[in-house]
């Protein structure tokens, strides 16, 4: 069976500003099924947002084929239906948002798609209610904090029903609160509503939250698996020139120092509970 | 600094004449500047005051504010004024060197600077104060649809507007944090000639111009994510629909323009 996103070593080239040909993208194979949640990991330059772009046809490979249900990316007559099923969240909330009143900006997706008017108040009041933004509905866009702009423009997504939401960074210009104001709602709409998430991140943390990790470097995959064991392997992590979630850093220096750790720790619960095991163990 | 200019001045409110709709009061606008310049002598003047005095008072816009929004204006308001009272011929009241001033040019010197002042008040309360610049845009947009037919742009322009208004906010906010940025590395904004201060800015308009640029793009693309492909099949979540107070307003608005105009004619 075909799966839900399916990309067969597709190649991405472009110009760059003098002129030279460059390989973004380098022969990548990557497979998404329905209802995953995936964290995509790269470096700056990896190809990760590239890659994003390829998921809804805002960019089509040179060469290879991606795939969306069955859908070729590069089929112009689909293309709509290709977006309206993929939607993406970009990393500025501020050149995101269309309109200047929050719900008004939540209906743009509809009201492009042609929807009938009864049917945009309801996907509208369903999606603000989604992302928690119910109470903003007539705020003014500007007027909104950081990761209430983000949470608008996943809600102006939502509106659309997509199965899949694609998210390039999408708390990469935010505070620790309104990283973990959209985290949450990332979170609750994989895990309430089904969506497929694809998040491109170089937050580590972020990424463990996900059920799988796919790790890019050079514009190819150098890793996929679920986190518990990507974070573990440290040596591939730095060459890909990527950093280890803190908790299992801890644990790595206590390791070479002769503590008997169990892989797969990963959370900072997980981390305590692990040391806490140490502790006890000592005192015996 | 920058903060303090309040674009598109628009005060929220419940007012009979927040609630008019938008399409409704671009057009008496426009109605109730043309009677202005019909009007004639004091009946047609005094309908038009009467009007405008009516409506500051339901739309409860402080006084300040209006006389306020007319501050920038008074220059001109004086000057035609002033023009006028000497260069109308007539029965002569005072006459020294080569000026003189006329019993008629005085009476059309103070029409004259009513006609601007309620010209300016007017359209201040019945369009910018009172109506949120989505209406406003949204109003535009219904009253263009006709020059659809001869292939003119007018779902484009509103988006266009639509989206300028978005981005107003931001790029202050943006211009702002380029002047500080510039500030903090020694530039002066605020001592030299005209030339020099012009000279000034343009350390900060590059850097903004190039942001804009950048945001345009970024805009488009997370447009295009949104499947925007012109008005083409598109529908709308809020449809104006005129409501009885509308038709009141225009029937009452007949019937000043009417008396108007008698008075002008008579």
């Amino acid at each position: 069976m075909n799966s839900f996103i399916s990309a067969d070593s597709i190649k991405f080239e472009y110009k760059n500003i003098e002129g030279q040909t460059q390989l973004a993208l380098d022969g990548l194979n990557i497979k998404i099924d329905k209802g995953e949640f995936v964290a995509v990991l790269g470096h700056n330059g990896s190809g990760k947002s590239t890659f994003a772009k390829h998921m809804n046809a805002i960019l089509v490979p040179t060469e290879g084929k991606l795939t969306v249900k069955g859908m070729d990316t590069a089929d112009d007559d689909l293309l709509y239906d290709i977006r309206q099923c993929v939607g993406m969240v970009f990393q500025n909330p501020d050149n995101q948002l269309v309109a200047t009143v929050v719900e008004e900006d939540v209906a743009f997706a509809p009201e492009n798609l042609g929807v009938p008017r009864e049917e945009i108040r309801k996907r509208v009041d369903d999606a603000l209610e989604a992302v928690g933004m119910t109470k903003y509905k007539l705020h003014a866009t500007y007027k909104l904090s950081g990761g209430q702009k983000q949470r608008v423009a996943i809600g102006g997504i939502i509106a659309m029903r997509p199965e899949c939401i694609v998210l390039d960074e999408p708390t990469a210009m935010l505070d620790p609160v309104g990283r973990k104001e959209v985290m949450k709602s990332i979170r609750m709409l994989n895990r309430d509503l089904g969506i497929t998430i694809v998040l491109i991140t170089h937050h580590m943390n972020e990424a463990a939250e996900a059920d799988r990790v796919i790790v890019m470097s050079k514009g190819k995959v150098i890793m996929d698996a679920p986190p518990k064991e990507v974070f573990w392997r440290t040596e591939e992590l730095y060459d890909a020139g990527l950093s280890v979630p803190q908790p299992v850093e801890l644990l790595l220096l206590m390791r070479k120092d002769g503590a008997e750790i169990e892989e797969g720790v990963l959370t900072v619960e997980e981390c305590a509970e692990a040391l806490a095991k140490i502790i006890k163990s000592a005192r015996k | 600094m920058i903060k303090d200019i309040t674009l598109g001045q628009y005060f929220p409110g419940e007012s009979v004449i927040h609630r008019i709709d938008p399409r409704v009061k671009i057009i008496l606008t426009l109605a109730y500047i043309v009677m202005l310049f019909v009007a004639k002598g004091p009946i047609g003047y005094g309908i038009c005051l009467a009007a405008l005095i009516y409506m500051i008072a339901v739309s409860k816009i402080s006084l300040r504010i209006i006389l306020r929004s007319m501050k920038p204006l008074l220059f001109i308001i004086v000057f035609t004024a002033i023009l006028n009272m000497f260069y109308i011929p007539g029965r002569i009241l005072v006459e020294f060197w080569i000026l003189r001033i006329t019993y008629e040019g005085i009476e059309t010197a103070i029409y004259m600077a009513l006609r601007i002042a309620m010209l300016i008040s007017g359209t201040f309360v019945l369009l910018t104060y009172t109506t949120s610049p989505i209406m406003l845009t949204d109003g535009i947009e219904h009253l263009l649809n006709p020059l659809k037919k001869l292939k003119f742009p007018v779902h484009e322009l509103a988006m266009m507007m639509t989206i300028a208004l978005r981005f107003i906010p931001t790029l202050i906010e943006e211009t702002d944090k380029i002047m500080s940025a510039q500030k903090a590395r020694g530039a002066d904004f605020e001592s030299g000639n005209l030339i020099n201060r012009a000279r000034a800015l343009v350390p900060i308009l590059v850097p903004l111009f190039i942001s804009a640029f950048r945001r345009a793009d970024e805009l488009a693309v997370a447009m295009e994510c949104r499947c925007y492909r012109g008005s083409v099949g598109r529908t709308r979540l809020k449809v104006l629909k005129m409501q009885p107070l509308d038709y009141i307003a225009i029937c009452v608005s007949l019937v000043l323009c009417v008396s108007i105009i008698l008075s002008a004619v008579m």
